[in-house]
């Protein structure tokens, strides 16, 4: 009967085997050519020689400082916060019993939302223009602080906006994690901490966080992967020229390049996107080793 | 104990407290598009200092939304989009979690592991290629350019090979001493059985669609084949003149909809789905 | 329908060595006459499934060949061979209505034998009346109780009025209770249809309470193919005495000297005819007689009351077991006093075995 089988169960993966070969798998390959090939461009078509010149071309760009700038500032920024905030929220809900339903519902509704439409409404929320002072600007003001554009003013303004905007992006998606992890830690616990008389900080500290902690390095871990790939968040706040605003991101050069109003250029798009993957490759690699140390297997 | 019971009150409503505030950063978004896009836009323009209520709701901002700009084009581009997309993607990873969790086959544990190493690739090291793809392949400003590179995904095979795995190889052989073919099989009864978990990665495909950008603004430049959230882009840069704020909201709740009507119908499932094997940001 | 099955062997290749097989069923030989019912028994591991599942088809044999009637087949799949199939945890479609499942099978006939959706209908209101289970056409498996499962799987298993059913282990997923009455039932089932049954099981209790012909298997091999009470009575070696009974044969170190059987020092039993040596000697719970100057003497440990009968458990120094028991009736309890006891053993119920190949001598 296995042998019978044999032809058949490759029929059965067939689609999924093409589709990978041609959008997956070729790809991967072709990146890497196309990120050696120098001074290779659409409109030119040939390239001139095969070298690192698209690296080092990238590396100098200073588009691309700025956006390898902007994106570590995001991650460093959003992850700790919102792991943070997420897990307070979590702690909560789970210590809650009225409303816990509605509470849980209400903060899953950013994950369901198209982020580039919600991105507009925050836009309008914190921008200052001749019009108006906008919202945001108009609660500052209450609380006796300057009015600032956050969306076209300084620099500083502009990441506190993105970043804000990104860590209620992503939150929908960790308190549900963190929620469930933490309903399923055994109640038997908790209540033995207490015969024996722990405080309520000693058993978060000692039992809670414990058997959490894998969950909360899988939400940092893919924390990082998800923030170090930031762009449509961007262009929902800042339009699709990013780099005239100076919030660019890596992903946004990467599209930048390969078709945006300077495009045209997929070798050095490849030589970017390649550079990402090496830092969130780098980057996953040094969170699985510290988890691996760090967090306890129940 | 009396001290004890006040503070844990405190410490209770503290909780509430903190809570609540979290939702009104949640809600207010929300809040604040449906209000904005019922404002008319003499009165929008009139607050210099923006107000929390209007007096004079109107839906004049949806009819402009729709007329000024293709939004029902956008939509139905979205819907063509989405369900070609879903279907397509349930008709390629069902047979190949299927044959993964229940055919035997000479180098299976070979693919798998092959395909399992190919989920660490992200998109943004594909897109390049896709994109000389589809354009050499003539497809711009095609649905087929739309929807192709994304009709497979590793993880979902992996997700439903797995909760194919889980049904009792007793019912296999069952069916086998039945004479039941292989095909027959899974269309009969392990669909059905893992039916839970196929509408779970229908919905998080649904979602991931409705809200995809990228790659739909590389493959389309003609407003034609645009989908909403390449609509609204447009929309924010050029479609209803540039401050007509209010029917810009009206067209953000308008694309808002449909998903959240989805998540508050299936809330349940969508929730579970997602924390089984969601992911996003 | 009879089955034959000649000279078949089963080698799997062994999974923690490499080009080594390991061999689940060697050199099968047996003949299971028509309409019998007929236990397959035997320690989990020895085989058994895998016996059942060459009999259905779902596996091939490396070698030998199985005959059901005149017709060979050993190549055919198992949906032309004829057979249904009940197992261990009833294999119940969740999804599909008690019905729906009975009528699965009829579903995949093709050409001539297809049906229509009345017949099959009809068919399958039938097979749920034999196992009575008809009014709970509508439910899903998870409604049932395990005994009603059961029922419907046995159901599924016959309404295509198969050559041959076979069930693995069918009662073992049942608790006590449902146990008894669950095989009586199948008894009935198996006597109203006349389908040639065989069954999978590790319990010997059951296995010799309902077949008419039971197969004792150890390590892929068969010791011992005859009626339940014939190899209760006359056991072929030391495995299949210990296996069959409860509580289990005792085994003493015993030898043959001059047509006499030895224990220790004492010569329990006349032997006539049998050659010297040492021996396992296998002596019954029931074939002790209690008897004050009976040539057998243990150390009285304790008496436990079952009612009926009381169980007297000795110790003896040349015993294999942690402790020897003996079954009497509770009317004699009284006569038991003192440290020791003597019993007088009953030919019968003593059977004696070669030290080195333990088979019967």
């Amino acid at each position: 009967m296995k042998t019978k089988n044999n032809w058949k169960a490759w029929l059965y993966l067939l689609p999924a085997i093409a589709f990978l070969a041609v959008f997956m798998v070729y790809p991967l390959i072709d990146v890497c050519v196309y990120a050696l090939e120098e001074n290779y461009s659409f409109a030119q078509g040939e390239a001139t020689g095969i070298g690192l010149a698209n690296f080092r071309y990238v590396l100098s760009d200073p588009y691309f400082v700025q956006a390898v700038k902007n994106t570590f500032l995001i991650v460093i920024i959003t992850v700790p916060v919102s792991t943070g905030v997420s897990l307070l929220i979590s702690l909560g809900l789970s210590s809650i019993k009225k409303l816990q339903n509605a509470f849980q519902t209400i903060y899953f509704l950013p994950y369901v939302t198209n982020t580039l439409a919600v991105g507009l409404v925050f836009m309008i929320l914190f921008r200052k223009t001749d019009y108006t002072e906008g919202l945001v600007n108009l609660l500052l003001g209450k609380l006796g602080l300057g009015g600032v554009d956050f969306i076209e003013g300084p620099y500083w303004a502009k990441m506190f906006v993105m970043c804000f905007y990104t860590v209620w992006v992503v939150m929908p998606f960790k308190i549900l994690i963190m929620t469930s992890a933490l309903a399923s830690v055994n109640p038997d616990y908790y209540k033995a901490a207490k015969v024996d008389g722990a405080s309520s900080f000693r058993i978060f500290r000692k039992i809670t966080l414990p058997m959490i902690s894998s969950t909360v390095f899988y939400l940092i871990i893919t924390g990082f992967i998800g923030a170090f790939k930031a762009y449509s968040d961007e262009v929902a706040l800042f339009g699709t020229n990013l780099n005239a605003a100076g919030m660019n991101t890596i992903v946004g050069y990467v599209y930048d390049m390969l078709y945006g109003s300077s495009g045209g250029y997929p070798s050095y798009a490849a030589a970017a996107a390649l550079i990402l993957f090496a830092i969130v490759f780098t980057i996953t690699y040094i969170n699985l080793t510290v988890s691996k140390k760090t967090v306890q297997y129940v | 104990m009396n001290v004890q019971k006040k503070s844990s009150r405190l410490g209770l409503g503290l909780i509430y407290f903190f809570l609540v505030i979290w939702a009104l950063i949640v809600l207010f978004p929300f809040y604040w598009m449906i209000l904005t896009s019922v404002k008319s836009f003499a009165a929008y323009n009139s607050e210099y200092i923006p107000r929390f209520w209007t007096p004079n709701p109107t839906l004049e901002n949806y009819v402009s939304a729709f007329t000024t700009v293709p939004l029902g084009r956008y939509f139905l581009n979205t819907l063509i989009f989405t369900v070609a997309t879903t279907g397509l993607m349930m008709l390629v990873i069902v047979p190949a979690a299927f044959a993964f969790a229940r055919l035997e086959f000479r180098g299976k544990n070979a693919v798998f592991a092959f395909f399992l190493s190919l989920m660490m690739i992200p998109t943004e090291l594909v897109i390049i290629t896709n994109y000389v793809t589809i354009v050499n392949w003539n497809m711009r400003n095609t649905y087929w350019g739309l929807i192709l590179p994304s009709v497979t995904s590793i993880f979902y095979i992996y997700l439903l090979k797995e909760n194919f795995e889980s049904i009792p190889d007793e019912l296999y052989k069952a069916a086998k001493v039945d004479g039941t073919s292989d095909l027959k099989y899974l269309l009969r009864v392990m669909i059905p059985i893992a039916q839970p978990t196929i509408v779970t990665i229908v919905i998080l495909k649904v979602i991931e669609c409705w809200n995809s950008y990228v790659w739909p603004r590389l493959i389309t430049y003609d407003q034609n084949y645009f989908l909403v959230s390449n609509g609204i882009q447009q929309i924010r840069e050029s479609g209803f003149g540039r401050e007509n704020t209010p029917a810009m909201m009206a067209a953000v709740v308008v694309i808002s909809v449909p998903l959240i009507a989805l998540f508050l119908v299936f809330r349940k499932k969508i929730m579970a789905g997602v924390s089984r094997g969601g992911t996003k940001g | 329908m009879r089955v034959l099955l000649e000279n078949l062997t089963k080698r799997f290749a062994s999974r923690t060595e490499k080009g080594r097989d390991v061999i689940a069923v060697n050199n099968f030989c047996f003949e299971i006459p028509d309409g019998q019912l007929v236990g397959l028994l035997g320690p989990s591991g020895c085989g058994k499934s895998t016996t059942l599942n060459l009999i259905s088809g779902l596996e091939t044999p490396s070698e030998g060949r199985i005959l059901f009637g005149d017709q060979d087949v050993t190549r055919l799949p198992p949906e032309e061979r004829g057979v249904g199939l009940v197992f261990q945890n009833y294999a119940l479609y969740p999804h599909l209505t008690v019905e729906e499942n009975i009528i699965f099978p009829l579903q995949n006939l093709k050409g001539k034998q297809k049906m229509t959706k009345e017949a099959m209908h009809e068919k399958a209101l039938e097979a749920a009346r034999l196992v009575q289970i008809d009014p709970l056409m509508e439910r899903k498996p998870k409604e049932l109780s395990g005994g009603q499962q059961q029922r419907v799987a046995i159901a599924r298993a016959l309404v295509k009025i198969p050559n041959v059913l076979l069930l693995d282990e069918p009662l073992s997923n049942l608790d006590a209770r449902l146990r008894l009455q669950t095989r009586e039932e199948l008894r009935r089932i198996q006597r109203d249809t006349g389908v040639t049954t065989i069954f999978v099981t590790h319990d010997q209790e059951e296995a010799m309470s309902i077949s008419d012909l039971i197969i004792v298997m150890k390590d892929g091999v068969v010791n011992q193919i005859g009626k339940p009470q014939e190899v209760y009575d006359d056991p072929v070696n030391l495995f299949v005495a210990q296996f069959l009974g409860t509580p289990a044969i005792n085994v003493l170190e015993g030898e043959l000297r001059g047509g006499r059987l030895f224990i220790g020092e004492e010569a329990v039993l006349d032997m006539p005819g049998k050659a010297d040596g040492p021996v396992w000697v296998g002596i019954r719970p029931e074939g002790f007689l209690l008897d004050e100057n009976g040539p057998f003497t243990c150390a009285l440990d304790r008496v436990e009351v079952m009612g009926r009968d009381v169980s007297v458990v000795c110790t003896h120094g040349k015993m294999t077991g942690r402790n020897i028991r003996a079954i009497i009736p509770s009317e004699d309890r009284n006569s038991i006093r003192g440290e020791t006891v003597r019993f007088r053993l009953k030919p019968a119920k003593v059977h004696v075995f070669d030290r080195e190949s333990e088979a019967r001598r």
